[in-house]
């Protein structure tokens, strides 16, 4: 049996049924993370946790004890999650060793449900890019082919679902760093509601659009997941007091009567016509599913990259600032006079190109005898788009669009261009500005073998819903079973 | 905005960040590009509408003043730092 390609909820299955061991999964993992070493997904491996892990589940087995959803199922974490004991590098030189003492929330639950952590994935430094260019310890490479990206911020966490390394990891989504890189690999990828998962020990990039959630091979693992890790934190004040409800429920209730709307502006100038065309093929199986499909309009799109460029650099570099090099960090090389020398040349040094450019921006935006003009400014428009999603969900259920107006982009083909690389979260970050929630699910190929996302947003707290919705259009199509070969 | 490259030395300043004359006269062009394009908000008249600094809703997110189990020792959180430690503290250059 090929092991590497399950879903967690198949691999669940086998190990009630003791058709292999846990252990057999990580070794399974081992050997496909050797094969496809190329991809760079990963930062650190935990090979022998892993194991560690693995055989303390299957010794629960053995015993009989019962076992829940994701024990003993490989996983990946983005390179962002604090995981204590286990090297957490934010891919940048700023972090190179450091060893967090404490964990996140999101990884304490996942431990307390038996996971297995194989190790800490790849990222754009500080989880800013759209390509994982911007990682200190080199790109990721798409595995569909290999001279294109995998995506960003959260590329190695898509790209080790993809290819079987893992089984399911976690990312981070603040303005698209979920959905892109799982559109672009091909896997499903869903960003929460704000607040519905807490943010505590993740290196915070922008306090108030961040977000956490899952990549999976399966709608339905996405939910497991989910499940895990949703709720209220004592430790995030950000978390609203929400009820958490049954994700897996609803999965296999199609879509019967669903108000799918459709907004003009993601189909328009600036979306590749094969993209568009294959989105739109999408929808039309919703409607032969029996859904109601309507276009409607969210005028304040085009404004959407603008509102992120100026609101979320104040945030980050606003969040940066605890990055001094003294309590944790990079120590300079050589003598330094005093300690501003110290923090200037820590953070020179320590930061990449692309967190020092956008460090700048916000520290611009945000100054005094700007920050009318701009920074206030983006505020306001956000609060336009947010009632531009409103007005829609008083019309329709979910909204449905691609993820990414181009498939995946060759490694290096915007390097050099931030204002390019910024455009291509242009669809992905209005659900961000307005907190909403959004997934990723795999929806064709281009004709040159690039996987396509379908993009599904939902109105607050509607996860349940953006699942179910997911999970009819997977079960009716092939694309789940489509594996990259190496 | 046409940013020079005084004004990206003042704002690394600012922020902390020693740049080499490379990098600042790159950056004088590239942030110049992004808050050209940042300027297409100004053709929305906002006068009449409120600022968003959060989503949530949530205000004033308060809990009992006790004391919970700790997550790691002090001198763990010593340990990451890659300063010498003297007597549970560390050590940096002069401030003055």
């Amino acid at each position: 049996m090929d092991l590497n390609f399950l879903t967690i909820a198949e691999a669940h299955a086998s190990l009630l049924a003791k058709e292999f061991s846990s252990e057999d999964l990580v070794k399974a993992c081992q050997a496909q993370i050797v094969k496809t070493e190329k991809l760079n997904t990963f930062i650190t491996r935990t090979d022998d946790l892993a194991l560690e892990q693995a055989r303390a589940v299957d010794a629960k087995i053995a015993r009989g004890e019962t076992i829940g959803v994701l024990e003993g199922v490989p996983a990946g974490m983005k390179d962002i999650f604090n995981t204590r004991g286990v090297r957490t590098t934010a891919a940048s030189k700023m972090l190179e060793n450091f060893v967090p003492p404490y964990e996140s929330t999101s990884t304490k639950r996942l431990l307390e449900q038996g996971y297995v952590l194989m190790g800490k994935m790849n990222l754009d430094e500080f989880a800013c890019g759209a390509s994982t260019e911007n990682s200190a310890f080199g790109t990721v490479l798409n595995p569909w082919n290999q001279e294109y990206v995998a995506g960003g911020s959260s590329g190695g966490s898509a790209a080790g679902v993809t290819s079987g390394q893992i089984f399911y990891s976690l990312g981070t989504d603040t303005g698209g760093s979920i959905r892109q890189p799982a559109s672009l690999c091909g896997c499903v990828g869903l960003k929460v509601t704000y607040g519905r998962v807490s943010r505590f020990g993740v290196d915070s990039m922008a306090s108030s659009w961040d977000t956490i959630g899952p990549f999976t091979r399966s709608v339905a693992d996405a939910a497991a997941v989910l499940q895990v890790i949703a709720g209220q934190d004592p430790y995030d004040a950000t978390t609203p007091p929400v009820e958490v409800p049954d994700y897996s429920m609803n999965l296999g209730k199609g879509v019967q009567g669903l108000r799918i709307g459709v907004p003009k502006e993601y189909f328009a100038e600036g979306v590749e016509p094969e993209v568009r065309e294959i989105v739109m093929a999408a929808i039309k199986e919703y409607e032969k599913m029996g859904a109601v499909v309507k276009e409607v309009s969210l005028p304040m799109t085009k404004y959407g990259v603008s509102v992120y460029y100026v609101t979320m650099p104040t945030e980050l570099s606003t969040n940066l600032a605890r990055f001094d090099g003294l309590r944790f960090g990079h120590k300079p090389d050589g003598e330094v006079a005093d300690l501003l020398e110290y923090y200037r040349k820590s953070r020179g040094e320590g930061f990449g190109a692309e967190i020092k450019r956008r460090i700048m921006v916000g520290t611009f935006v945000s100054s005094a005898g700007y920050a009318d003009a701009y920074y206030k400014q983006a505020l306001k428009v956000r609060t336009l788009i947010i009632q531009d999603f409103a007005k829609a969900f008083t019309e329709v259920d979910v909204l449905m669009a691609p993820v990414s107006p181009t498939p995946a982009f060759k490694v290096g083909e915007k390097a050099n261009n931030p204002l390019a690389m910024y455009l291509a979260d242009a669809l992905a970050i209005p659900p961000s500005a307005a907190g909403v929630p959004a997934i990723s699910v795999p929806c064709g190929f281009t004709k040159g073998g690039l996987p396509v996302g379908l993009q599904i947003v939902g109105p607050m707290w509607s996860e349940g819903l953006i699942l179910q919705t997911a999970a009819a259009y997977e079960q009716a199509m092939g694309w789940k079973d489509m594996h990259p070969v190496f | 905005m046409q940013l020079t490259t005084e004004q990206v030395k003042k704002i690394a300043q600012l922020a902390r960040l020693e740049l080499t004359p490379e990098e600042m006269e790159r950056y004088a062009g590239q942030l110049t590009d992004i808050l050209t394009y940042a300027e297409l908000l100004k053709e929305l008249d906002t006068n009449a509408v409120a600022e968003t600094s959060q989503v949530t809703g949530l205000s004033n997110v308060t809990r009992e003043d006790v004391v919970g189990a700790p997550l790691c020792t002090p001198d763990e959180l010593l340990e990451c730092s890659p300063l010498p430690k003297d007597e549970h503290q560390i050590r940096v250059k002069r401030v003055l």
